[in-house]
Protein backbone atom coordinates (compact mmCIF):
# COMPACT_ATOMS: atom_id res chain seq x y z
CA UNK A 1 0.00 0.00 0.00
CA UNK A 2 1.44 3.12 -1.07
CA UNK A 3 -1.07 6.41 0.25
CA UNK A 4 -0.13 9.55 -2.24
CA UNK A 5 -1.47 12.46 -0.21
CA UNK A 6 -1.43 15.54 -2.78
CA UNK A 7 0.00 18.67 -1.21
CA UNK A 8 -0.67 21.95 -3.28
CA UNK A 9 -0.40 24.61 -0.77
CA UNK A 10 -3.74 24.32 0.56
CA UNK A 11 -2.73 24.09 4.27
CA UNK A 12 -1.41 22.01 7.05
CA UNK A 13 -1.30 18.35 5.82
CA UNK A 14 0.41 17.03 8.95
CA UNK A 15 -2.45 15.71 10.70
CA UNK A 16 -4.05 14.25 7.46
CA UNK A 17 -0.53 12.49 7.21
CA UNK A 18 -0.40 11.52 10.52
CA UNK A 19 -4.08 10.04 10.32
CA UNK A 20 -3.44 7.92 7.50
CA UNK A 21 -0.07 7.02 8.86
CA UNK A 22 -1.90 5.64 12.27
CA UNK A 23 -4.33 3.56 10.40
CA UNK A 24 -2.34 2.10 7.64
CA UNK A 25 0.02 1.08 10.41
CA UNK A 26 -3.33 -0.79 12.14
CA UNK A 27 -4.14 -2.23 8.91
CA UNK A 28 -0.51 -4.07 8.74
CA UNK A 29 1.45 -0.83 7.09
CA UNK A 30 2.12 1.00 4.02
CA UNK A 31 3.51 4.08 2.99
CA UNK A 32 1.96 7.47 3.28
CA UNK A 33 3.70 10.24 1.13
CA UNK A 34 2.95 13.96 1.17
CA UNK A 35 3.99 14.51 -2.44
CA UNK A 36 3.67 17.73 -4.78
CA UNK A 37 5.13 15.57 -7.32
CA UNK A 38 2.67 14.79 -10.13
CA UNK A 39 4.72 11.55 -10.74
CA UNK A 40 3.92 10.33 -7.44
CA UNK A 41 0.64 9.45 -8.70
CA UNK A 42 2.01 7.02 -10.61
CA UNK A 43 3.77 5.04 -8.08
CA UNK A 44 0.44 5.45 -5.46
CA UNK A 45 -2.09 2.66 -4.78
CA UNK A 46 -3.80 5.04 -3.18
CA UNK A 47 -4.70 8.72 -3.72
CA UNK A 48 -6.00 11.53 -1.49
CA UNK A 49 -6.63 14.99 -2.36
CA UNK A 50 -7.37 17.12 0.56
CA UNK A 51 -8.15 20.99 0.66
CA UNK A 52 -9.28 23.85 2.18
CA UNK A 53 -10.25 27.50 1.63
CA UNK A 54 -12.05 28.56 -1.63
CA UNK A 55 -12.92 26.36 -4.49
CA UNK A 56 -10.81 28.57 -7.51
CA UNK A 57 -7.78 28.64 -5.22
CA UNK A 58 -7.52 24.97 -4.39
CA UNK A 59 -8.25 24.14 -8.47
CA UNK A 60 -5.78 26.64 -9.25
CA UNK A 61 -3.68 25.38 -6.70
CA UNK A 62 -4.14 21.41 -8.32
CA UNK A 63 -3.64 22.92 -11.54
CA UNK A 64 -0.68 24.98 -10.82
CA UNK A 65 1.45 22.02 -9.91
CA UNK A 66 2.74 20.76 -13.50
CA UNK A 67 1.76 17.34 -15.01
CA UNK A 68 -0.60 17.06 -11.73
CA UNK A 69 -4.03 16.84 -13.40
CA UNK A 70 -2.87 14.66 -16.26
CA UNK A 71 -1.48 12.30 -13.53
CA UNK A 72 -4.86 12.55 -11.78
CA UNK A 73 -6.79 12.13 -14.70
CA UNK A 74 -4.44 9.02 -16.08
CA UNK A 75 -4.48 7.25 -12.17
CA UNK A 76 -8.03 8.04 -11.22
CA UNK A 77 -9.94 7.74 -14.56
CA UNK A 78 -7.64 5.64 -16.82
CA UNK A 79 -6.15 3.32 -13.89
CA UNK A 80 -8.93 3.47 -11.93
CA UNK A 81 -7.16 3.88 -8.87
CA UNK A 82 -9.24 4.16 -5.36
CA UNK A 83 -9.03 7.92 -4.83
CA UNK A 84 -10.54 10.39 -1.77
CA UNK A 85 -11.16 13.78 -1.68
CA UNK A 86 -11.41 15.85 1.83
CA UNK A 87 -13.80 18.70 2.24
CA UNK A 88 -12.58 21.09 -0.76
CA UNK A 89 -11.00 18.19 -2.51
CA UNK A 90 -14.07 16.53 -2.52
CA UNK A 91 -15.73 19.32 -3.86
CA UNK A 92 -13.16 19.77 -6.49
CA UNK A 93 -14.79 16.32 -8.44
CA UNK A 94 -17.77 18.65 -9.22
CA UNK A 95 -18.44 19.87 -12.19
CA UNK A 96 -18.56 23.27 -10.61
CA UNK A 97 -18.02 25.40 -8.23
CA UNK A 98 -20.08 28.27 -7.72
CA UNK A 99 -17.75 30.14 -4.60
CA UNK A 100 -16.48 33.69 -5.59
CA UNK A 101 -17.81 33.30 -9.70
CA UNK A 102 -17.99 30.45 -11.39
CA UNK A 103 -15.16 27.71 -12.11
CA UNK A 104 -14.56 24.06 -13.75
CA UNK A 105 -13.92 21.90 -11.19
CA UNK A 106 -12.97 18.12 -11.96
CA UNK A 107 -16.24 17.13 -13.79
CA UNK A 108 -15.91 13.69 -12.33
CA UNK A 109 -19.44 13.85 -10.31
CA UNK A 110 -22.39 15.83 -12.30
CA UNK A 111 -23.22 18.54 -10.15
CA UNK A 112 -22.15 21.54 -8.88
CA UNK A 113 -20.66 23.17 -5.36
CA UNK A 114 -23.11 25.87 -4.42
CA UNK A 115 -23.80 27.94 -0.45
CA UNK A 116 -25.30 26.42 1.89
CA UNK A 117 -28.91 27.51 2.29
CA UNK A 118 -30.07 25.89 5.46
CA UNK A 119 -33.90 26.31 5.68
CA UNK A 120 -33.49 27.69 9.20
CA UNK A 121 -31.96 31.48 8.92
CA UNK A 122 -30.52 31.42 12.51
CA UNK A 123 -28.53 28.13 11.43
CA UNK A 124 -25.10 29.55 11.17
CA UNK A 125 -22.44 29.77 8.41
CA UNK A 126 -19.92 28.02 8.09
CA UNK A 127 -21.59 24.85 9.01
CA UNK A 128 -19.05 23.85 11.75
CA UNK A 129 -18.85 21.25 14.25
CA UNK A 130 -19.85 17.66 14.68
CA UNK A 131 -22.75 16.39 12.64
CA UNK A 132 -24.21 12.95 12.56
CA UNK A 133 -23.74 10.90 9.08
CA UNK A 134 -26.96 9.40 7.04
CA UNK A 135 -26.57 6.49 5.07
CA UNK A 136 -26.87 3.31 3.98
CA UNK A 137 -23.67 1.00 5.35
CA UNK A 138 -25.01 -1.44 2.32
CA UNK A 139 -24.16 1.40 -0.25
CA UNK A 140 -20.73 1.53 -0.37
CA UNK A 141 -17.48 -0.69 0.93
CA UNK A 142 -16.16 2.17 2.64
CA UNK A 143 -19.63 2.68 4.74
CA UNK A 144 -20.15 -0.82 5.78
CA UNK A 145 -18.05 -0.23 9.23
CA UNK A 146 -19.76 2.58 10.33
CA UNK A 147 -22.98 2.90 11.99
CA UNK A 148 -25.64 5.36 10.60
CA UNK A 149 -26.09 8.36 13.23
CA UNK A 150 -21.92 8.65 13.13
CA UNK A 151 -21.06 12.01 14.03
CA UNK A 152 -18.23 13.80 11.73
CA UNK A 153 -16.61 17.08 11.92
CA UNK A 154 -17.72 19.97 9.12
CA UNK A 155 -16.39 22.62 8.43
CA UNK A 156 -17.93 24.43 5.19
CA UNK A 157 -19.65 27.08 3.71
CA UNK A 158 -20.86 25.84 0.30
CA UNK A 159 -21.78 21.92 -0.62
CA UNK A 160 -21.88 19.76 -3.09
CA UNK A 161 -25.23 19.38 -5.14
CA UNK A 162 -24.94 16.40 -6.87
CA UNK A 163 -27.43 15.64 -10.13
CA UNK A 164 -27.84 12.15 -10.10
CA UNK A 165 -28.95 10.70 -6.21
CA UNK A 166 -26.75 7.96 -6.31
CA UNK A 167 -23.45 9.35 -6.44
CA UNK A 168 -24.59 10.93 -2.63
CA UNK A 169 -23.65 8.27 -0.39
CA UNK A 170 -24.22 10.18 3.04
CA UNK A 171 -25.78 13.24 4.15
CA UNK A 172 -26.31 15.09 6.96
CA UNK A 173 -28.96 17.59 8.14
CA UNK A 174 -28.61 21.16 8.16
CA UNK A 175 -31.63 22.94 7.79
CA UNK A 176 -32.45 20.63 4.82
CA UNK A 177 -30.09 17.54 3.67
CA UNK A 178 -26.69 18.76 3.05
CA UNK A 179 -24.05 16.17 0.88
CA UNK A 180 -21.43 14.88 3.17
CA UNK A 181 -19.87 11.91 0.82
CA UNK A 182 -19.82 11.59 -2.45
CA UNK A 183 -18.86 8.49 -4.72
CA UNK A 184 -19.09 6.61 -8.09
CA UNK A 185 -16.43 4.03 -9.22
CA UNK A 186 -13.41 3.82 -7.58
CA UNK A 187 -13.55 7.56 -5.96
CA UNK A 188 -15.45 8.76 -2.96
CA UNK A 189 -15.35 12.11 -1.40
CA UNK A 190 -16.23 13.51 2.14
CA UNK A 191 -17.36 16.84 2.68
CA UNK A 192 -16.07 16.16 6.57
CA UNK A 193 -12.59 15.61 7.91
CA UNK A 194 -11.68 12.39 8.09
CA UNK A 195 -8.40 13.29 9.81
CA UNK A 196 -10.40 15.45 12.25
CA UNK A 197 -13.62 13.21 13.48
CA UNK A 198 -11.40 10.87 15.54
CA UNK A 199 -12.46 7.22 15.71
CA UNK A 200 -14.90 7.94 12.98
CA UNK A 201 -12.88 9.58 10.87
CA UNK A 202 -10.12 6.53 10.96
CA UNK A 203 -12.93 4.26 10.18
CA UNK A 204 -13.88 6.09 7.30
CA UNK A 205 -10.03 6.15 6.32
CA UNK A 206 -9.37 1.84 7.50
CA UNK A 207 -12.58 1.29 4.58
CA UNK A 208 -10.78 3.24 2.08
CA UNK A 209 -7.45 1.85 2.14
CA UNK A 210 -9.22 -1.30 2.42
CA UNK A 211 -11.25 -0.73 -0.27
CA UNK A 212 -11.10 -3.09 -3.37
CA UNK A 213 -13.24 -1.06 -6.11
CA UNK B 1 -29.92 15.28 15.51
CA UNK B 2 -28.32 17.48 13.51
CA UNK B 3 -25.46 19.48 13.73
CA UNK B 4 -24.26 18.98 17.66
CA UNK B 5 -23.04 21.83 20.36
CA UNK B 6 -19.46 21.95 20.84
CA UNK B 7 -17.45 21.32 24.13
CA UNK B 8 -14.24 22.92 24.03
CA UNK B 9 -11.24 22.84 27.07
CA UNK B 10 -9.09 25.63 26.66
CA UNK B 11 -5.85 25.16 27.64
CA UNK B 12 -3.70 28.19 28.38
CA UNK B 13 -0.30 27.87 27.92
CA UNK B 14 2.69 29.74 29.54
CA UNK B 15 5.98 28.75 27.75
CA UNK B 16 5.07 25.65 26.93
CA UNK B 17 3.26 24.60 30.25
CA UNK B 18 -0.36 24.58 30.54
CA UNK B 19 -1.60 27.00 33.52
CA UNK B 20 -5.19 28.48 34.16
CA UNK B 21 -5.09 32.37 35.66
CA UNK B 22 -7.77 33.63 37.66
CA UNK B 23 -8.67 36.83 35.63
CA UNK B 24 -5.37 36.25 34.50
CA UNK B 25 -3.50 36.63 37.26
CA UNK B 26 -2.13 34.28 39.91
CA UNK B 27 -1.13 31.79 37.50
CA UNK B 28 -1.46 27.76 38.72
CA UNK B 29 0.94 25.46 36.20
CA UNK B 30 -1.11 22.46 35.98
CA UNK B 31 0.61 19.96 33.23
CA UNK B 32 1.99 19.42 29.49
CA UNK B 33 -0.22 20.70 27.00
CA UNK B 34 -0.01 17.59 24.76
CA UNK B 35 -0.60 14.75 27.78
CA UNK B 36 -3.72 17.06 28.35
CA UNK B 37 -4.65 17.01 24.68
CA UNK B 38 -4.31 13.37 24.49
CA UNK B 39 -6.78 13.18 27.35
CA UNK B 40 -8.96 15.57 25.96
CA UNK B 41 -8.90 13.44 22.60
CA UNK B 42 -9.78 10.39 24.46
CA UNK B 43 -12.58 11.70 26.56
CA UNK B 44 -14.31 12.99 23.87
CA UNK B 45 -13.89 16.72 23.57
CA UNK B 46 -15.73 18.18 20.30
CA UNK B 47 -12.44 20.76 19.75
CA UNK B 48 -9.59 21.71 21.38
CA UNK B 49 -8.11 25.16 21.99
CA UNK B 50 -4.68 26.27 22.97
CA UNK B 51 -4.50 30.11 24.23
CA UNK B 52 -0.69 30.96 24.28
CA UNK B 53 -0.74 33.57 27.14
CA UNK B 54 2.68 34.62 26.62
CA UNK B 55 2.86 35.25 23.17
CA UNK B 56 3.00 39.06 23.45
CA UNK B 57 6.35 39.19 25.31
CA UNK B 58 8.25 35.84 24.89
CA UNK B 59 9.94 33.26 22.05
CA UNK B 60 7.05 31.96 20.20
CA UNK B 61 8.79 28.69 19.08
CA UNK B 62 7.28 26.78 22.51
CA UNK B 63 3.70 27.12 21.07
CA UNK B 64 4.75 25.77 17.47
CA UNK B 65 6.60 22.24 19.34
CA UNK B 66 2.85 22.15 21.79
CA UNK B 67 0.82 22.66 18.39
CA UNK B 68 3.22 20.40 16.29
CA UNK B 69 3.27 17.03 18.59
CA UNK B 70 -0.53 17.55 19.28
CA UNK B 71 -1.50 17.40 15.53
CA UNK B 72 0.96 14.34 15.43
CA UNK B 73 -1.38 12.66 18.07
CA UNK B 74 -4.55 13.87 18.54
CA UNK B 75 -7.02 13.82 15.84
CA UNK B 76 -9.53 16.38 16.45
CA UNK B 77 -9.68 19.86 15.27
CA UNK B 78 -7.34 22.52 17.27
CA UNK B 79 -7.43 26.08 17.73
CA UNK B 80 -4.70 28.13 18.62
CA UNK B 81 -5.04 31.71 19.75
CA UNK B 82 -2.44 34.53 21.44
CA UNK B 83 -0.24 36.53 19.93
CA UNK B 84 -1.32 35.96 16.43
CA UNK B 85 -0.07 39.23 14.61
CA UNK B 86 1.00 38.36 11.13
CA UNK B 87 0.49 36.32 8.43
CA UNK B 88 3.12 34.25 9.19
CA UNK B 89 2.36 34.31 12.32
CA UNK B 90 -0.93 32.64 10.88
CA UNK B 91 0.92 30.51 8.50
CA UNK B 92 3.10 29.02 10.98
CA UNK B 93 0.65 27.77 13.17
CA UNK B 94 -1.45 26.28 10.68
CA UNK B 95 1.41 24.30 9.33
CA UNK B 96 2.56 23.27 13.05
CA UNK B 97 -1.06 21.66 12.78
CA UNK B 98 -3.90 24.22 13.94
CA UNK B 99 -6.88 23.94 12.29
CA UNK B 100 -8.01 27.32 13.04
CA UNK B 101 -6.06 30.08 14.40
CA UNK B 102 -8.02 32.90 17.11
CA UNK B 103 -6.90 36.70 16.33
CA UNK B 104 -7.32 39.17 18.68
CA UNK B 105 -5.12 42.19 19.67
CA UNK B 106 -4.18 42.17 16.42
CA UNK B 107 -7.22 42.92 14.90
CA UNK B 108 -8.23 45.98 16.84
CA UNK B 109 -4.72 47.09 15.50
CA UNK B 110 -5.89 46.61 11.75
CA UNK B 111 -9.41 45.01 11.18
CA UNK B 112 -7.57 44.41 7.60
CA UNK B 113 -5.52 41.67 8.94
CA UNK B 114 -8.55 39.85 9.22
CA UNK B 115 -9.68 40.63 5.67
CA UNK B 116 -6.16 39.14 4.60
CA UNK B 117 -5.69 36.61 6.46
CA UNK B 118 -9.13 35.31 5.51
CA UNK B 119 -8.80 36.02 1.84
CA UNK B 120 -5.04 33.72 2.12
CA UNK B 121 -6.01 31.37 4.28
CA UNK B 122 -9.70 30.73 3.93
CA UNK B 123 -12.38 31.86 6.63
CA UNK B 124 -12.69 28.22 8.02
CA UNK B 125 -9.83 28.74 10.50
CA UNK B 126 -10.12 32.41 10.92
CA UNK B 127 -11.12 33.08 14.23
CA UNK B 128 -11.76 36.29 15.44
CA UNK B 129 -11.19 36.41 19.59
CA UNK B 130 -13.24 39.22 21.07
CA UNK B 131 -12.46 40.05 24.82
CA UNK B 132 -15.25 42.49 26.16
CA UNK B 133 -16.38 43.95 29.49
CA UNK B 134 -19.19 45.66 30.86
CA UNK B 135 -18.94 49.02 30.83
CA UNK B 136 -20.25 52.68 31.58
CA UNK B 137 -18.81 54.36 28.50
CA UNK B 138 -21.26 56.73 26.41
CA UNK B 139 -19.42 55.68 22.86
CA UNK B 140 -20.35 52.22 23.61
CA UNK B 141 -24.04 51.65 22.82
CA UNK B 142 -24.55 47.86 23.29
CA UNK B 143 -22.90 48.83 26.95
CA UNK B 144 -20.05 45.93 25.95
CA UNK B 145 -16.70 47.37 25.08
CA UNK B 146 -13.67 45.57 23.34
CA UNK B 147 -10.89 45.10 25.79
CA UNK B 148 -7.14 44.23 24.75
CA UNK B 149 -3.63 43.11 26.44
CA UNK B 150 -5.26 40.25 28.44
CA UNK B 151 -8.14 43.00 28.98
CA UNK B 152 -6.31 45.64 30.20
CA UNK B 153 -6.62 48.01 27.73
CA UNK B 154 -9.55 49.75 27.16
CA UNK B 155 -10.81 50.41 23.03
CA UNK B 156 -13.76 52.30 23.11
CA UNK B 157 -15.18 49.56 20.56
CA UNK B 158 -18.87 48.30 20.83
CA UNK B 159 -18.32 44.82 20.97
CA UNK B 160 -21.71 44.26 18.58
CA UNK B 161 -20.31 46.46 16.20
CA UNK B 162 -16.93 45.16 16.25
CA UNK B 163 -18.46 41.29 15.74
CA UNK B 164 -20.36 42.08 12.87
CA UNK B 165 -17.42 43.79 11.34
CA UNK B 166 -15.36 40.93 11.82
CA UNK B 167 -17.77 38.72 10.41
CA UNK B 168 -18.39 40.73 7.05
CA UNK B 169 -14.65 41.14 6.74
CA UNK B 170 -14.30 37.14 6.62
CA UNK B 171 -13.65 35.36 10.01
CA UNK B 172 -15.45 32.08 10.05
CA UNK B 173 -16.42 32.06 13.62
CA UNK B 174 -15.85 34.17 17.31
CA UNK B 175 -14.45 33.34 20.20
CA UNK B 176 -15.71 35.73 22.81
CA UNK B 177 -14.53 36.29 26.40
CA UNK B 178 -16.43 38.22 29.11
CA UNK B 179 -13.15 39.54 30.83
CA UNK B 180 -15.18 40.19 33.98
CA UNK B 181 -16.54 36.48 34.61
CA UNK B 182 -13.65 34.97 33.16
CA UNK B 183 -11.82 32.94 36.30
CA UNK B 184 -15.11 33.55 38.51
CA UNK B 185 -16.99 30.48 37.83
CA UNK B 186 -20.37 32.48 38.27
CA UNK B 187 -21.36 31.55 34.62
CA UNK B 188 -21.12 33.69 31.22
CA UNK B 189 -22.15 36.78 30.52
CA UNK B 190 -25.38 35.75 28.74
CA UNK B 191 -26.69 39.06 27.72
CA UNK B 192 -23.37 39.40 26.28
CA UNK B 193 -23.32 36.24 24.57
CA UNK B 194 -26.78 36.74 23.03
CA UNK B 195 -26.28 40.26 22.00
CA UNK B 196 -23.36 38.78 19.76
CA UNK B 197 -24.78 35.49 18.65
CA UNK B 198 -27.87 37.34 17.92
CA UNK B 199 -25.94 39.86 15.57
CA UNK B 200 -23.56 37.64 13.68
CA UNK B 201 -24.27 34.72 11.07
CA UNK B 202 -21.00 33.00 11.85
CA UNK B 203 -20.99 30.27 15.13
CA UNK B 204 -20.08 32.08 18.25
CA UNK B 205 -18.04 30.13 21.19
CA UNK B 206 -19.07 31.35 25.04
CA UNK B 207 -16.10 31.83 27.04
CA UNK B 208 -15.56 32.74 30.06
CA UNK B 209 -17.18 32.39 33.80
CA UNK B 210 -18.10 28.34 33.73
CA UNK B 211 -18.09 26.44 37.14
CA UNK B 212 -20.94 24.39 36.56
CA UNK B 213 -22.45 22.39 34.04
CA UNK B 214 -25.52 24.39 34.13
CA UNK B 215 -23.35 27.49 33.05
CA UNK B 216 -22.65 25.26 30.23
CA UNK B 217 -25.99 24.83 28.86
CA UNK B 218 -27.08 28.39 29.99
CA UNK B 219 -24.25 29.40 27.16
CA UNK B 220 -26.42 28.13 24.77
CA UNK B 221 -29.82 28.55 25.65
CA UNK B 222 -29.71 32.10 26.71
CA UNK B 223 -26.84 32.94 24.96
CA UNK B 224 -27.48 31.12 22.14
CA UNK B 225 -23.99 30.33 21.40
CA UNK B 226 -22.58 27.65 19.24
CA UNK B 227 -19.96 26.58 21.36
CA UNK B 228 -19.13 26.24 24.87
CA UNK B 229 -15.47 26.61 25.87
CA UNK B 230 -14.03 25.84 29.33
CA UNK B 231 -11.33 25.57 31.12
CA UNK B 232 -10.64 25.09 35.27
CA UNK B 233 -13.68 22.88 35.65
CA UNK B 234 -12.55 20.37 33.54
CA UNK B 235 -8.82 21.00 33.80
CA UNK B 236 -8.86 20.54 37.56
CA UNK B 237 -11.60 17.48 37.06
CA UNK B 238 -14.03 19.40 38.99
CA UNK B 239 -15.88 17.65 35.81
CA UNK B 240 -15.63 14.90 32.96
CA UNK B 241 -16.12 16.30 29.21
CA UNK B 242 -18.56 13.11 29.52
CA UNK B 243 -20.90 14.43 32.62
CA UNK B 244 -20.43 17.79 30.63
CA UNK B 245 -22.25 16.54 27.82
CA UNK B 246 -24.89 14.25 30.14
CA UNK B 247 -25.70 17.13 31.36
CA UNK B 248 -26.22 18.97 28.26
CA UNK B 249 -28.31 16.44 26.40
CA UNK B 250 -30.74 15.86 29.55
CA UNK B 251 -31.29 19.53 29.07
CA UNK B 252 -32.37 19.11 25.37
CA UNK B 253 -29.27 19.94 23.45
CA UNK B 254 -27.89 18.14 20.99
CA UNK B 255 -24.68 16.55 21.86
CA UNK B 256 -22.30 14.35 20.26
CA UNK B 257 -21.77 11.43 22.27
CA UNK B 258 -18.74 11.01 24.46
CA UNK B 259 -18.04 7.66 23.04
CA UNK B 260 -17.47 8.48 19.21
CA UNK B 261 -14.32 9.89 20.12
CA UNK B 262 -10.74 8.07 19.95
Amino acid sequence: MKVALIDYGSGNLRSAAKAFEKVAGELGGGDVVVTTDAKALDAATHIVLPGVGAFRDCRDGVLAIPGMMDALTRNVIEKKKPFLGICVGMQLMARWGREHGDTEGFGWIAGEVARLTPSDAALKIPHMGWNDLRFDPSAHPVLQSLTPGAFAYFVHSYAMRAENPADVLATVDYGGPVTAMVGRDNMIGTQFHPEKSQRVGQAVIAGFLKWKP
Amino acid sequence: MSLTVRIIPCLDVDKGRVVKGVNFVNLVDAGDPVEQAKLYDAAGADELTFLDITASHENRETIFDVVRRTAEQCFMPVTVGGGVRTLDDVRKLLLAGADKVSINSAAVANPQFVAEAATKFGSQCIVVGIDAKKVDNPKVASGFEIFTHGGRRGTDIDAVTWAKRMAELGAGEILLTSMDRDGTKVGFDLPLTRAISDAVTIPVIASGGVGTLDHLVAGVTEGHASAVLAASIFHFGTYTIAQAKDHMRRAGLPMRGAGDAA
